[in-house]
């Protein structure tokens, strides 16, 4: 069964690091791929640019507006996501608390609808 | 013969319900599923059993028919059914069907109870899934809509489904942790049961049954954990006092001053030995430090005389494990049998550092009898006007209004 691993956090945050902190956490998100690999678990992932470069659309009126910014404005913004295939929630769970995500910020776990 | 399959059939759902549910629900991963074609094959067995005979083992009977039903459901309900999934859950459930099925009975309960569901509905959860009550005898018994009761209980099994939350015992390392989470709610069910002290709603008066009958089920699977024999030590304390906590008149009678030859006897002797048997293993929890207080408040009323230093030293240790203000509260009055109102005034004033205490009833009850044993009268009243207003029991309400009108002018 597959889930998604939505990370969030203070997108502000990775700024406020010194390079070397910054060297350390793209090592971590990079050993934790590694690992999901190695375990087979891998499906796929990927870091998303800032809210900054976000548009979004939505339709009022049967009219589709598009508009700068992201769809929900909060503390913590969607930063990555890592897609992975493991037999149950609690997997996914032990997966989901291993990710450095998790040190800095919210990892939410939601299962794939199965066709 | 219409009569004899009625009652076989009932037997069976007694004791074999959780049973039969619990192999469906692991088989397929889906407790609602398992669930209804349980009660399609109950059905099935009450139109059948009374024409044709109770077949000789009823519970394989059912759970061929149940087993059939289940697959059927699932077949329909996925869009795209995956046959190979399919033969499978076939295949497992056929091979364990004939090797007479094994018990799961503990893996649905730390299903139920597992860290993704909602904690305010594991206790309705398994009261439903293990037990057969409807949302509605569960919303009477937690005093909320049948229709919220319903909407939550179908929202986590959606979720047990969907986002697969295994059926399954949790390995050493985190069975401490989820084992927890299925003594509080088997403890929420005596609970809310044990609110109703008058036994006047028979749906409540049976979730403390119920309850009891969980703790005892858990017991019989995993016999080496000593929380669980805490906890069943515990209900049966609570629930051998049940006959004297109440007057003839209905009127509330504290623990002191309880006449204890209406306690249940025997109650006491088992609860006595699930507490012998807890302390055994030689791991101190919260459940059998609570059972340990009733059982030094139980014995020594008996005999005449509690041993309070005893009882203090049980709450220091529940308070050190838990944090928990109520367990405080309890220390303060334990503490002012053996040293007097004072001490026990002194040591709420501690509690009072945490702020939920101020809309807890038994906080102002209990400072309000300390504060008249040490002559503060006014300010006694004031304490017992607050628990007044905080207690929706009208039998207990009545109780502090008589000691509130008692207090000297």
């Amino acid at each position: 069964m597959q889930y998604l691993l939505t990370l969030y956090s203070d997108e502000t945050g990775w700024n406020k690091m010194t390079p070397e902190q910054q060297k350390q956490g793209y090592a971590a998100y990079m050993s934790y791929t590694e690992a999901l690999k190695s375990a087979g678990a891998y499906v796929g992932s990927n870091r998303l640019r800032p809210t900054a470069t976000a548009t979004t659309l939505r339709t009022t009126n049967g009219k589709t507006q598009v508009l700068d910014g992201p769809y929900a404005d909060s503390k913590e913004q969607l930063g990555g996501y890592f897609l992975i295939d493991v037999p149950d929630l609690d997997a996914a769970i032990s997966w989901a608390g291993r990710c450095p995500g998790v040190q800095h910020g919210i990892v939410e776990v939601r299962a794939i609808w199965g066709m | 013969m219409h009569e004899q399959a009625h009652n076989t059939l009932e037997t069976v759902v007694r004791n074999s319900r959780a049973k039969l549910v619990a192999f469906l629900a692991v088989g397929s991963g889906d407790l609602a599923a398992a669930e209804d074609a349980l009660s399609e094959a109950f059905a099935s067995a009450l139109s059948n059993w009374p024409q044709d005979g109770c077949p000789q083992n009823p519970e394989a009977w059912l759970l061929t028919v149940a087993r059939r039903k289940l697959i059927d459901a699932v077949r329909r309900q996925r869009e795209i059914p995956s046959s190979e999934e399919l033969e499978e859950l076939e295949g497992a459930m056929e091979a364990d069907a004939e090797n007479g099925f094994p018990d799961q009975r503990l893996a649905l309960l730390f299903a139920c109870a597992h860290p993704a569901i909602d904690p305010v509905v594991r206790a309705p959860l398994m009261l439903q899934a293990v037990l057969g009550l409807d949302a509605t005898q569960i919303a009477n018994a937690f005093l909320v809509s049948p229709a919220a009761m319903a909407q939550r209980l179908v929202r986590a099994k959606i979720k047990i489904r969907d986002a697969r939350i295994p059926f399954r015992v949790p390995e050493r390392a985190e069975l401490p942790e989820r084992l927890d989470a299925v003594l509080n709610a088997i403890y929420a069910c005596y609970a809310e049961g044990w609110a109703d002290a008058a036994g006047a709603d028979p749906v409540r008066m049976e979730l403390a049954t119920e309850a009891i009958f969980m703790g005892r089920l858990l017991v019989e699977l995993i016999p080496e954990e000593p929380e669980a024999w805490g906890l069943l030590a515990l209900m049966l304390f609570a629930e051998a006092r049940r006959p004297a906590r109440r007057d003839a008149r209905g009127e509330f009678v504290s623990l002191m001053q309880q006449d204890h030859r209406l306690w249940d006897r025997q109650m006491i002797a088992e609860a006595e030995a699930a507490l012998s048997r807890a302390s055994g293993a030689g791991m101190i929890g919260r459940f059998q430090l609570e059972a340990a207080i009733q059982s030094a408040h139980t014995d020594g009323l008996q005999r005449g005389g509690v041993d309070w230093s005893a009882v203090v030293r049980l709450y220091d240790a529940l308070v050190q494990l838990t944090g928990s203000p109520v367990a405080e509260i309890n220390r303060a009055m334990a503490l002012a049998e053996l040293e007097g109102p004072r001490a026990g005034l002194y040591a709420l004033e501690w509690v009072r550092t945490d702020k939920r205490v101020n809309g807890y009833q038994p906080y102002w009850a209990v400072r309000a009898s300390l504060l008249a044993r040490a002559g503060k009268n006014e300010q006694a009243r004031q304490a017992y006007e607050i628990a007044i207003g905080l207690e929706s029991d009208p039998a207990v309400r009545r109780y502090l209004q008589h000691l509130c009108g008692e207090l000297p002018e």
